[in-house]
């Protein structure tokens, strides 16, 4: 990819560069499948059930025929719908879920677009996503989906700021927003990550990234119990697979880009181990992440809306905050 | 002139996520069953006739968050460049940062004081 993207732009390459984002496109489709299957296995087995067992061998298939049941599902748009965003929405919503995935480095030469603006990039991008959730919640003209959406709304102003605060530290240390070099700056034993020198804003990412994502402790705005499906309550067949697709793909960008930041990318966790391959450490950490936010569906119960504000504002922006100025001392004292 | 093509390859990332739906979606009009009812196409209001409109007003409480929100994106967005240019600025821009950050801070404690972040605030 390094010298494809370094060599004048002609058909023939812009044409090698779409082959090859189809290519990823799809693998993020199966990881999405896969993940699906993965997370109700997970949860089953926590919860002493088998999890999906029927479809296919092991239940394999379960997730395949989920979608197929989508895709030949009637498609019910209310009266009241204000038709046009209603069809506009989940597209908004899924968009930036893909387009961020542009910018992460799975191994020194395996990446699609090196940014020098690739964290900037990200966290811009991410935030367009709950605009197409809103707009859901808005163009259903349905109770539950309005107060999903307006609890999206302002759980994502909530939780963006402590998410973006919190890797100031990780880009001081690396100097640069690119996230290549973000990995670079990284070294081959787990104590040259950014993991344990960043470990206040590590914790902080890893809550507001779970915010971000919507997902148990922080699901408020599909919140079931409460607002039966909140934002996405009127959708149905591929329209609400859509909203589930974004969601999806967003574990699969958050899983990449702690490991990414904080877990040292491609890097082994001790030099000896260095023969076995980048991607495949890479795999390895981001597999962990992805099964971590599994973990914590099965083991959290959903927060209070009352509460979820307050612990944005009052513990995780000061602890942010209190980062960079951590990180300050620690570059001036020891680095220099 | 070479970086212009990591801009080419996110707009064909951008571009590829506008088509799946699009595609998806057209894929699936000729797959699925349409037989609309006027039952079908009412509101969901957990299987009760819908009462009254569906965009209500209600207090949202989340009014004074958005202005904060406002003030500590503005922050941030001084906190990237600064964040990147670190190790060149020294210590005299560390303490301004302190200071700027202070200031923020200062106001924080003032929204906390008024009970801006609490639900009820009261």
């Amino acid at each position: 990819m390094t010298e494809l993207l370094q060599q004048a732009l002609t058909w023939q390459n812009g044409l090698i560069f779409l082959g090859w984002a189809i290519v990823f496109l799809f693998i993020v489709l199966g990881f999405v499948t896969y993940a699906i299957y993965f997370e109700r296995k997970v949860i089953g087995w926590m919860q002493f059930r088998h999890g999906p067992t029927r479809v296919g061998p092991l239940g394999l298939l379960q997730s395949v025929a989920d979608v197929l049941k989508l895709l030949i599902k009637e498609d019910t748009i209310p009266q009241k719908a204000d038709r046009t965003l209603f069809i506009l929405a989940p597209i908004i919503t899924f968009v930036p879920a893909f387009a961020v995935l542009a910018v992460i480095p799975y191994t020194p030469s395996l990446y699609f677009a090196d940014l020098n603006v690739g964290l900037l990039y990200y966290a811009a991008l991410s935030s367009l996503s709950t605009i197409g959730i809103i707009l859901g919640g808005w163009a259903s003209n349905n109770k539950y989906s309005l107060m999903g959406g307006m609890r999206s709304a302002a759980q994502m102003i909530s939780y963006e700021i402590p998410l973006v605060i919190s890797v100031v530290g990780v880009v001081m240390l690396s100097g640069g927003l690119s996230l290549n070099t973000i990995v670079e700056g990284q070294g081959n034993n787990f104590w040259e990550w950014n993991l344990l020198p960043q470990m206040i804003g590590f914790v902080v990412f890893m809550i507001a990234a779970v915010s971000e994502l919507n997902r148990t402790p922080f699901d408020l705005p599909e919140a079931e119990s409460e607002l039966v499906a909140g934002y996405h309550v009127e959708y149905s067949g591929f329209r609400f697979a859509f909203f589930m697709l974004a969601e999806y793909v967003y574990v699969f960008a958050i899983a990449s880009l702690t490991t990414v930041l904080f877990l040292g990318g491609w890097h082994p966790p001790l030099a000896i181990l260095d023969f076995i391959p980048g991607l495949l450490w890479f795999m390895l950490k981001f597999v962990f992440v992805v099964f971590f936010l599994f973990w914590l569906r099965a083991t959290m119960p959903r927060i209070r809306v009352d509460q979820l504000m307050s612990f944005g504002w009052k513990v995780l922006l000061p602890l942010a905050l209190i980062n960079i100025f951590v990180t300050a001392a620690y570059i001036e004292l020891f680095l220099k | 002139m070479a970086y212009y093509n990591n801009y080419v390859m996110v707009v064909i990332f951008i571009a590829l996520g506008i088509l799946l739906p699009i595609a998806a979606l057209t894929l699936g009009r000729y797959l699925r069953p349409n037989r609309p009812t006027a039952m079908k196409m009412t509101t969901y209001e957990s299987g009760n006739e819908p009462v009254g409109a569906g965009q209500v007003r209600f207090n949202i409480r989340y009014y004074l968050f958005a202005l904060m929100f406002v003030i500590f994106d503005v922050e941030t967005v001084f906190l990237y460049p600064w964040a990147v240019a670190y190790n060149h600025l020294g210590l005299f821009a560390l303490i301004e940062m302190l200071i700027f950050v202070a200031m923020l801070l200062v106001g924080l404690m003032y929204a906390w004081k008024k009970k801006v972040l609490k639900w009820n605030s009261r």
